[in-house]
């Protein structure tokens, strides 16, 4: 501990004769060689880029019309063909990505902090506040996703933001159950009671001491709930009651492929293709995320 | 059971607008839409409403459709047996293969064997629960017209029912068995580094007694717990599966409520999701005391 101190970094455990790195440095490296993890964050880039380059990369516009062109099939003016409104399929996909993305970050964005302050407010004070809000998660845990999501947008109706918003309380509880349980260990901690001790204020207790602590788990559960995030749009607007048309989305494109089915199935699987790639690019990251934080569960 | 009831009761009130006008359309006179509000008691006050709501429930009646303004449960008898053999022909798919997958993946850690075995599961976590069935749809009945595609055929002809039955149930049980062999193999994992399991292995055993005779007999036990939470993910992609297959159920019928602004409907089916939920997990807490002799519930 001795070269600790004289070195002055706040990283603990560093061997002697090995350079002593920051925790962020170390866990960056871990998941550097973690492949499947690399590869993940390397398909989400792809997937960003497309939805950011959208304007510059899609070959023709998404939701203009040409109703006498209507179904036609794959060419090299129009490579995945059109559909039966006459819209360039691929220009359709290359857009559909835009949405996918900000649903599925916004909703879990939504989620998780609203999620994660109802635990730690749960498991910071406890009592009785605690006890009903662990209770209400408990329920809306025990419904499946979709049919939670399903409700919500009855309640709400249709439309992006307000299928952001029944996403996002969907995820909710998820975060919620996530963070109560860590909260409730930390705050017995020596550290905490010496801030609580020193008078710090008790947003600042939650904030400088509890979030930390929790932060690494979050991160994996926000990684794996972005990709059933776009699942469950993908789903929802199959339906037909999430993102409301023109606006292209995946889901929506597959719904509207499968009565071409039989003749052009391409309708309905290119658009499939993406989404697939989207969600197991967000799973593949949470999965290596959690192998780097948990060595154990490997 | 109360406080779900309660719950959902509420979600269903909050919904901004007029469920009366909403179920009638906007041509409807006003003097109709009065006599729907008068008809489905939604000009008493609230608590009025929750109490005559409880009491009708109390006595098995979920209440009368807004757009049929027949009793709920005409609609819901109908469905809920090919809701019922859905799920269950999925969940035997999904752990007759879930569960040996898990465990194989979990003996042979870091092969071939389990890096295909996790790819696989997470392409399944990965796929959204319509997507494998047009899949399957397109190849099996447009493409080599083995299976009807669509509907649930009739009990009273039981060749036609199985057959129509197939497609769907591989269907869901594919995708849950995604979920279930990710789980086993992680519980398999956990036992696999218990220090008995290393002592077995220690005194010489050969690794195949240590296998069936110690790890997996204790392995088995929080998988049989966790059947509860897989019925959960079942109910809920089963929904889609019934929208592609176009077979009648439950979550077909939730759909349709949710389209038509029939919130009567929806609130039934939301109490009868619950009522299953919880009959699933008493269910499964008897049989884990059956398999667990230390667990006992006075």
């Amino acid at each position: 501990m001795a070269q600790l101190a004289s070195a002055g970094t706040p990283s603990g455990g560093g061997a002697p004769g090995v350079s002593l790195v920051s925790q962020r440095t170390r866990a960056w490296r871990t998941f550097r060689r973690n492949k499947s993890a690399v590869i993940g964050l390397g398909m989400i880039l792809v997937v960003l880029l497309v939805a950011l380059l959208a304007p510059l990369i899609a070959p023709h516009d998404p939701i203009a019309q040409s109703t006498i062109n209507r179904l036609e099939p794959a060419s090299s003016e129009h490579l995945l063909g059109r559909d039966d409104y006459g819209r360039d399929v691929l220009s359709r996909i290359i857009y559909g990505a835009q949405i996918a993305l900000l649903v599925g970050v916004a909703s879990v964005a939504l989620g998780g902090v609203l999620g994660t302050t109802m635990g730690i407010v749960a498991g910071y004070f406890g009592g009785r506040i605690g006890t009903v809000i662990m209770r209400v998660v408990d329920i809306l845990l025990s419904f499946p996703d979709l049919i939670t999501g399903l409700l919500v947008m009855a309640v709400l109706g249709t439309g992006t933001t307000k299928l952001i918003i029944a996403i996002g309380i969907t995820i909710t509880p998820r975060f919620a159950r996530l963070s109560y349980g860590p909260t409730m260990s930390v705050k017995e901690k020596e550290f905490v009671e010496a801030a609580r001790a020193l008078g710090q204020r008790t947003q600042l207790i939650l904030s400088r001491h509890i979030l930390p602590n929790v932060a690494g788990e979050l991160l994996v559960l926000a990684s794996l709930w972005t990709a059933q995030a776009i699942r469950l749009e993908a789903s929802l607007s199959f339906i037909g009651l999430g993102v409301q048309p023109p606006t292209p989305t995946w889901g929506q494109m597959i719904s509207d492929g499968t009565v071409y089915l039989t003749n052009l199935p391409l309708l309905s699987f290119a658009p499939g293709v993406a989404l697939i790639f989207t969600v197991f690019a967000f799973n593949l990251v949470g999965d290596g995320l959690r192998d780097v934080l948990d060595p154990k569960s490997k | 059971m109360l406080v779900v009831v309660t719950i959902i009761f509420l979600l269903v009130r909050v919904i901004p607008g007029d469920p009366a006008r909403a179920a009638l359309g906007d041509n409807a006179s006003e003097q109709t839409v009065q006599q729907l509000r008068e008809d489905l008691g939604l000009n008493a006050p609230l608590w009025e409403q929750y109490l005559n709501y409880l009491t009708d429930l109390a006595q098995g009646d979920l209440g009368t459709t807004m757009v049929t303004r027949a009793p709920a449960w005409d609609q819901i008898q109908f469905v809920l047996p090919h809701t019922l053999e859905l799920s269950l022909a999925a969940l035997i798919v999904a752990l007759s293969l879930g569960i040996p997958i898990g465990i194989i993946t979990a003996v042979r850690q870091n092969t071939a064997i389990d890096y295909i075995g996790r790819i696989v599961s997470l392409v399944g976590l990965s796929l959204p629960a319509f997507y494998l069935g047009l899949l399957l749809i397109y190849l099996f009945s447009a493409q080599w017209g083995l299976l009807p595609a669509i509907g649930a055929g009739d009990f009273s002809d039981p060749a036609d029912n199985l057959r129509r039955l197939i497609l769907p149930a591989v269907s869901l049980g594919l995708i849950e068995m995604a979920y279930v062999a990710r789980i086993t193999r992680s519980v398999m994992l956990g036992v696999l580094s218990d220090d008995y399991v290393r002592t077995a292995r220690a005194k010489g055993l050969a690794e195949r007694v240590v296998l069936y005779r110690h790890a997996f007999r204790s392995g088995l036990v929080p998988i049989v717990s966790l059947i509860g939470i897989f019925v959960i993910g079942l109910i809920g992609a089963s929904v889609l599966t019934e929208e592609v297959f176009a077979r009648p159920g439950l979550g077909r019928l939730m759909i349709g409520a949710t389209r038509q602004r029939d919130y009567t409907l929806l609130q039934a089916i939301m109490v009868l999701y619950a009522f299953i939920i919880i009959l699933v997990n008493i269910i499964v807490d008897i049989v884990y005391t059956m398999v667990d002799p230390r667990v006992r519930y006075d």
